[in-house]
């Protein structure tokens, strides 16, 4: 499978990622060279082979469906970039 | 007694509790050692007067009587453990002057034990690297040097300032945290040892994730015994974190007896690699000679899916990546790009983004993005997922046939050149991990012990892994090999 540049800024956008038009040969290039060394696992037999969702078999523990946690707007807040009036602020979403 | 930053864990708290020294004492032979260690890059944030709190706080247990086990004892801490009120960047500048408002569990685990935090160590950012050269912070630089050669060289990564920070006396040890051998290749390339304990022994809380499936926290310490010493204090269970093991934490120091009489050691065949350096081969031969001398059996053994490990891991470590770093978007905390007019939210998510990581972890977030976009699920991030079954599956093989553990390399080959594989392709780094990669993809624990010197002067590692959750029988078996080793090579001062 190889990717082109077109690929490699589809692949980008969707990473969020904004990479200008003359750096896209080159990762393109090394999309590449990774997934050209990932390839070699088309040569691994996996028919019937599940796949794995957890290392260590476990039994997920759960708890009380009650709130223990909370109350901590200044310090939920206090790393933002820019936080006004006990919210997060971004640029403007909707028109 | 040699300089009290020289000394190891164990053999400080046995002074601290003789009375013959003081936290205070070494803390602050550590905090002199640290300030004229510049030029290792080592400790990225440092937090001399926290450090100096702390040690008074255990002086007075000390005094009452009340030490716990790591009472009084100086560490560093890498930069991917969120610590409480200090910068906690994993070596990214998209975490720039993040303070966090929480302690990491294994960081407060061991400052219940009493340890003293000295600062924060350099890393490759967001431990995505094996050279420590993709930090934010610059290179961390190896204190070992190639005989008179003055070329600096890696301390390995991505827990490059943890390794260099150990070999070079700064801190009696420090944390490191393993997603595909970043505790056990830099312990290997410093003469160090470091040990990733089995997947769920140490909880991820508060550590920036990486790859939540094979992320561990582990020590990197001085001899076995201090490792023994310091995984107890980090490990156990913890609410927070999901996939932290209920399991009780055994008396690691106490397994240490040194008698491995009756265990049963193997030696892959799929772990010798062509091209490897004559040098890695002898040693390994030793080391197996060392091991039978001891009294154990060794047997051969193959775990052939070995050559897929790496592949795998370029899926799955990626596109875990991709999910877990969407969370550094501009908004919450960390670095926001300067937008231009007419600029909405996605510009910001992009420019931020493209601002703040660096080039490798751009590159690992594109990938794990690509195996995981519609179309190419199956064939790559549900391949690499079944692969992994059957990589763990040759461990179980082996294991129920009676091994108790394996004896491979530690790495492919000495510490390199800072700067040396700048042009290599990417994946020419990632071979690094070839020996480390797999016991993260089956959650096992594994340790790398120093064992030998290359002809150039440089240290040389051996890995043993073992049975999940049996660290303390693979603590006594690295015990073991360290002993009959005896290593005791330090690197010349020239920093």
């Amino acid at each position: 499978m190889s990717i082109d540049e077109s690929t490699a800024a589809r692949v980008a956008k969707l990473a969020r990622i904004k990479v200008e038009p003359e750096a896209l040969p080159a990762l393109a290039g090394e999309f590449n060279t990774i997934l050209g060394f990932i390839e070699q696992l088309n040569e691994v037999d996996i028919d019937g082979v599940e796949p794995m969702t957890s290392v260590t078999p476990q039994v997920l523990k759960k708890r009380a469906d009650v709130v223990t946690d909370g109350d901590q707007q200044a310090r939920v807040l206090s790393n933002a970039p820019d936080a006004r009036e006990g919210f997060f602020a971004v640029p403007k979403v909707v028109e | 007694m040699s300089k009290l930053n020289e000394l190891g864990l164990a053999e400080a708290r046995d002074a601290l509790r003789a009375g013959d020294t003081t936290a205070k004492e070494l803390t602050e032979a550590c905090l002199i050692a640290i300030e004229a260690a510049g030029a290792l890059n080592a400790f990225v944030h440092k937090t001399p007067e926290l450090a100096m709190e702390r040690a008074a706080a255990a002086d007075a247990r000390l005094a009452q009587g009340d030490a716990p086990a790591m009472c009084g004892l100086p560490v560093g801490i890498k930069d991917l453990f969120c610590t409480k009120g200090v910068p906690s960047q994993a070596g990214s500048r998209i975490l720039q002057g993040f303070l966090p408002e929480y302690e990491s569990t294994v960081s407060q685990n061991l400052a219940d034990s009493g340890a003293v935090m000295l600062g924060k160590l350099n890393m490759d950012e967001f431990a995505m690297g094996s050279s420590n050269e993709t930090s934010v912070y610059g290179n961390a630089v190896n204190p070992w040097r190639r005989g008179n050669d003055v070329t600096p060289l890696t301390p390995g990564g991505s827990s490059g300032g943890s390794a260099a920070a150990v070999a070079a006396d700064l801190c009696l040890a420090a944390t490191g945290t393993d997603t595909g051998g970043s505790i056990r290749q830099p312990a290997a390339f410093t003469g160090t040892v470091g040990i990733k304990p089995t997947y769920g022994r140490c909880s991820r809380w508060g550590i920036v994730a990486f790859a939540s499936s094979l992320d561990q926290a582990g020590p990197m310490t001085k001899s076995v015994r201090d490792a023994a010493i310091m995984l107890e204090a980090m490990s156990g269970h913890d609410p927070k974190d999901s996939t932290s093991a209920d399991l009780p934490v055994p008396d690691f120091e106490a397994a240490l007896t040194g008698d491995i009489r009756g265990k049963t050691i193997g030696i892959p065949k799929e772990y010798r690699m062509d091209g490897m350096p004559a040098e890695i081969e002898t040693l390994w031969s030793e080391g197996i000679a060392m091991m039978k001398d001891a009294g154990a059996e060794i047997v051969d053994i193959s775990l052939p899916h070995t050559k897929y490990a790496l592949p795998a891991y370029y899926v799955i470590a990626p596109a875990e990546a991709s999910s877990n770093l969407a969370r550094y978007d501009g908004v919450r905390y960390g670095h926001r790009a300067k937008l231009d007019q007419g600029d909405g939210i996605t510009e910001m998510y992009e420019k931020t983004r493209a601002e703040g990581f660096g080039h490798e972890v751009q590159r690992r977030v594109m990938i794990g993005t690509y195996v995981l976009s519609a179309g190419f699920y199956d064939a790559y991030y549900n391949r690499a997922r079944k692969v992994r079954t059957l990589i763990k599956r040759d461990f179980e093989t082996v294991f129920a046939q009676g091994i108790d553990a394996i004896l491979t390399p530690a790495t492919p080959s000495a510490a390199f050149g800072l700067g040396e594989m700048t042009d290599a392709d990417p994946v020419a780094m990632y071979l690094n991990d070839v020996f480390t990669v797999t016991v993260n993809l089956a959650g096992l624990p594994g340790v790398a012990v120093p064992a030998g010197l290359d002809t150039k002067g440089l240290p040389l590692g051996l890995q043993l892994i073992g049975r999940p959750w049996q660290e303390a029988d693979l603590l006594n078996a690295a015990y073991t090999l360290e002993r009959a080793a005896g290593f005791v090579a330090k690197p010349a001062k020239w920093w």
